[in-house]
């Protein structure tokens, strides 16, 4: 972990750990995984002492991008670094940014990751691979709702966009 | 007039007013998952309103905000197209118009997201995305109920008839669009008409539905010089707040 350096005297904090402590902010919806896991910080970097981060919302009309602003400015203000975010929508967030870790993350929460096929590769509870599509639209606006056809339980499937 | 502030002002409208019209289903829709999908396709709706509107605003630099434009304007200031803000109808009818206004906005974006102004370039990439899926749905829904029961396939017969003298406006151009074509803004939208009538041609052919002949069409919602009488019924709803509570926040 890459610590605090010494600069003309002041505590100086290194982007690598911010990037560190945003891995540990819950994304709001879905706090099985990390705001970076989620892939929506596209950017980290200083201007000063005020820390800039970029931020890219995963759907326009996410009610949870608020809430997501409003984490990474909390967690910046625990460590007492004053912050600036910027939104920034192109290029705009796709499925592809959320990481490996994220993924699995994601389905042992019971939500199968995203296919680039369309569909869910296997039942996130049962690993069934007979599934078949409720609706094209779940409880947020980032899945679909699918059940799985060998255990018979209902499932999220993070939407491939 | 400044014509890219009102190609976004029509842009944005059009999202707002369908985005609005669709979540009056909120809790209402036939079933859970109907609802739920109605609920998110207006709220993407809702998200992309704000970002042309915050851009409309910024173009027009007298201070509003997307808010301002969303809530303290009067029917005859809006810019969206009269098929946004005819009434639901039935379950039917409000998927039918979703199905023709996705199909005219998929095309849209994807000429948008071609823009030579980047602000455009960019609210239009990450758009069409979600229209893309609305279009998916909208479609299915369409060709399901069409081909369905007696019943269904009379209902959505009558929404097409009903709604498809709304249909030209999309397509019908103005000293706007040859601006904002001309600079490579924008598409004219006339140009869109080809690709989208062959589209629908081939989705009412699979929902066994008669495409209507007659071109006549309504006009007065794209220039703001002639809403329907819905327009006003549905911002008192809308605006309800901002006239209420002038300045109200959370
Ligand atoms: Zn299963």
């Amino acid at each position: 972990m890459a610590a605090t350096r010494l600069s003309g005297g002041h505590v100086v904090t290194t982007e690598a750990q911010v990037w560190d402590w945003l891995a540990k902010v819950p994304d709001p919806e879905i706090p099985a995984i990390s705001l970076v896991d989620l892939g929506v910080i596209r950017g980290v970097a200083f201007d000063g002492d005020t820390c800039v981060v970029t931020v890219t919302p995963t759907y326009s009309g996410c009610p949870a991008t608020a809430v997501i602003n409003l984490s990474i400015e909390t967690a910046l203000a625990d460590h007492g670094v004053p912050v600036r975010l910027k939104q920034q929508i192109a290029p705009p967030w796709t499925t592809d940014w959320i990481s490996p870790e994220g993924r699995d993350k994601l389905n042992a929460y019971g939500i199968a990751p995203p296919q680039p096929a369309g569909g869910p590769a296997a039942c996130p509870r049962c690993g069934g691979t007979h599934l078949e599509k409720l609706s094209q639209f779940g409880s947020t606006p980032c899945k679909a709702q699918w059940r799985c056809r060998d255990c018979l339980e209902p499932f999220d499937y993070f939407k491939c966009i | 007039m400044n014509a890219l502030h009102e190609f976004l002002l029509r842009t944005g409208d059009n999202c707002l007013i369908l985005g609005h019209r669709v979540s009056e289903w909120c809790g209402h829709a036939p079933v859970l998952e109907e609802d739920i999908a109605l609920a998110n396709t207006a709220l993407d709706l809702l998200g992309q309103t704000k970002l042309w509107l915050t851009y409309a605003a910024e173009v027009e630099g007298k201070g509003r905000s997307a808010d301002d434009l969303a809530f303290l304007r009067d029917a005859w200031d809006f810019r969206n197209v009269l098929l946004t803000e005819v009434p639901n109808g039935d379950f039917g009818r409000t998927m039918m118009r979703q199905y023709l206004f996705d199909q005219y906005h998929l095309l849209m974006l994807q000429g948008l997201a071609q823009s030579s102004d980047e602000t455009v370039r960019g609210i239009a990439a990450k758009a069409v995305k979600e229209v893309a899926y609305h279009v998916d749905r909208s479609r299915d829904t369409v060709v399901g109920l069409g081909d369905g029961t007696d019943e269904s396939h009379r209902r959505m017969q009558e929404a097409l008839d009903y709604l498809w003298p709304y249909v030209g406006e999309m397509f019908a151009s103005d000293t706007v669009d040859a601006e904002m074509a001309e600079g490579g803004i924008s598409p004219d939208p006339a140009s869109l008409r080809d690709a989208w009538d062959a589209a629908v041609a081939d989705t009412m052919a699979e929902a066994t539905l008669a495409l209507p002949d007659s071109r006549f069409h309504h006009k007065g919602g794209r220039d703001g010089r002639m809403h329907t009488e819905h327009l006003g019924h549905m911002l008192t709803q809308m605006q309800w707040l901002q006239r209420a509570y002038p300045g109200a926040t959370w």
